[in-house]
């Protein structure tokens, strides 16, 4: 924009109530989770010590952080590889059917409005070892399922309830990407006689990549960050700590078990992670990835 | 259609219509468990068909009390729903689209600076924050109230972005015409700007709604008190009695009702709805 308007005061009053929130709920917080974690507090939060860096270096010493970083590792991945290759293939499908593509389409997104709590306490019902018919059903074909005693299976049900809601976004920008691709391509190979699959792993998949990656970012970050409603309302980390995400233990260790420094020192570890992950995010999205 | 394959063509519905059976299969469970009595739960197996206790169940949820626990009908806590849903949909909409006119139209000291104020907040998810946004909540007695359900969330990075992108594109004659014509800022806001982006508000609406109405762990901690439970999370505090005693059809009716209002948004407004998926990750 090169015309801009003279005023020099009304700026910072358009301005002031973004940042006056900001400021409040934002800064403040972050500022005193960034304090509290030099600080070790007592029971009853009558005094306080500074400990320096010894919250952090507690942390990397407890075997407990290193097993909720696996679960998380685990639990994200499974969540952004399911989701993606299910999405992908429901939009390949959807791509080539010309009848009912709004129709399909329709009843595939939905889910993206039910809030994660929502989506994790329907799929525990349906896998309640005494009552839910799937996990009934896995009982006649051999698999004895409960969730409450076996932690990865509690794992597999919250993967699948995260991954259940993310589907429906997946299809949309795979669907989208698959349109972008240009017909003549497709067209040149099939008169060279390539065939469907082919033609897929060789044309198409490489120029979906973009889309790809950019998803993989997505997903991870969902998968991080999102997902906090699915553990809380159905394994609230257990069996155990078998299901217990980093961002879960933040507020397990801080309001359950009330070890306030040890949670803020986690808060900083995490915020350096999304800021690593935002700036990727970034710098690789606006160049995309090519060939 | 580059060639006609009929086999592939039937893979490619008989998959989709698979895609769909499996994204309702537990919608469709849900439902059947919403219409049999309390004890149809403690034998065995949830029954496969509806039973004849729709009306009870549902009635009872919407307008007398929810059970397990709480006292407060659905209704009630369907509106706490609204009420903040839509306090976090309008402000975030009405402060961010101030801030990015202030960024874009305007040139002023500690422009940059500014900007980078509200970028930092994409680094903070509520999630991570937790403790210390609820002590400065509590500190300034906001707990059980709308305000503090609304406020904290309402500092959005990603709408001041969305606005930003959108108000580069309106070309510089425009703004030229107008100050000639004699136009303030103030008038060309309302005027010219604001019809020019009632695409984008109107999409960025439907994605914040949504956004807002599924709020859970934010309302779970700052209200204790019945009257200010919003309804995705008082899923929670259902769940929380006995596992024995848990009355799986009213939780059901109480879940499907949750996800109601931002389903059938994201049905009945489809197009704005992608449109502002996709302008959200610009």
């Amino acid at each position: 924009m090169s015309v801009h308007f003279p005023q020099k005061k009304l700026p910072y009053l358009l301005l002031l109530p973004q940042l006056v929130i900001t400021f409040i709920f934002f800064l403040w917080p972050a500022e005193q989770a960034i304090e509290q974690a030099f600080y070790q507090e007592d029971a009853f939060g009558l005094s306080r010590e500074f400990v320096g860096l010894d919250n952090f270096i507690d942390i990397f010493q407890d075997p407990q952080y290193y097993t909720s970083i696996g679960v998380t590792l685990i639990f994200s991945f499974s969540v952004a590889f399911l989701g993606m290759a299910l999405a992908l293939w429901l939009a390949v499908m959807a791509d080539r059917v010309i009848r009912g593509k709004l129709a399909y389409q329709t009843l595939l997104i939905w889910p993206y409005a039910v809030a994660p709590a929502l989506a994790g306490v329907l799929w525990w019902i349906l896998f309640d070892p005494s009552m839910g018919p799937v996990a009934l059903w896995l009982e006649t074909v051999g698999v004895e399922w409960n969730h409450f005693l076996n932690g990865d299976q509690a794992m597999i049900l919250v993967v699948i309830s995260a991954t259940w809601k993310q589907i429906s976004y997946n299809f949309l920008f795979f669907l989208a990407g698959l349109q972008a691709v240009p017909r003549s391509l497709i067209e040149a190979a099939a008169i060279d006689g390539a065939s469907p699959a082919k033609r897929f792993w060789d044309i198409v998949f490489p120029l979906l990549s973009p889309t790809t990656f950019f998803l993989l970012v997505v997903n991870l970050v969902y998968a991080f960050f999102d997902t906090f409603g699915v553990i809380d309302a159905t394994t609230q980390g257990g069996p155990g700590v078998s299901t217990a995400t980093m961002v879960y233990k933040v507020f397990n260790d801080g309001f359950i078990g009330l070890d306030l420094g040890s949670s803020a020192a986690q808060s900083v570890v995490l915020m350096g992670l999304v800021g690593i992950m935002t700036v990727v995010q970034f710098r690789y999205i606006e160049r995309k990835v090519e060939y | 259609m580059i060639e006609n394959r009929p086999w592939l063509t039937a893979i490619s519905h008989l998959s989709l219509l698979l895609g769909i059976a499996m994204v309702a299969l537990p919608v469709w469970v849900a439902l059947v468990a919403s219409t049999h009595p309390t004890e149809a739960f403690g034998s065995g197996e949830i029954p496969l068909w509806f039973g004849d206790q729709a009306i009870q169940n549902w009635g009872a949820v919407l307008f007398a009390k929810a059970g397990n626990g709480i006292d407060a009908p659905v209704w009630s806590m369907m509106l706490n729903s609204l009420v903040m849903a839509l306090g976090i949909t309008i402000g975030k909409i009405a402060i961010s689209i101030l801030s990015a006119y202030a960024i874009v139209f305007f040139r002023f000291p500690f422009r940059g600076a500014a900007f980078w104020v509200i970028f930092i907040t994409l680094m903070l998810p509520v999630e991570v924050r937790i403790v210390p946004t609820y002590e400065v909540v509590a500190n300034l007695d906001m707990l059980n109230s709308y305000s503090g359900l609304v406020l904290p969330l309402i500092a959005s990075a990603t709408a001041t972005f969305l606005f930003r992108q959108c108000f580069m594109t309106v070309p510089g004659e425009l703004v030229e015409a107008a100050r000639i014509d004699g136009a303030g800022p103030i008038r060309f806001f309302f005027d010219i700007l604001m019809p020019l982006s009632r695409t984008n508000i109107a999409a960025l609406f439907v994605i914040m709604f949504i956004y807002g109405w599924n709020q859970y762990l934010w309302p779970l901690i700052v209200t204790t008190d019945d009257a200010y439970y919003t309804l995705v999370m008082s899923i929670k505090r259902m769940l929380s009695v006995e596992q024995g005693d848990v009355e799986w059809n009213q939780v059901m009716v109480t879940t499907l009702l949750a996800m109601l209002p931002p389903v059938l948004v994201v049905v009945g407004m489809q197009k704005l709805f992608v449109k502002g998926l996709v302008d959200a990750e610009k």
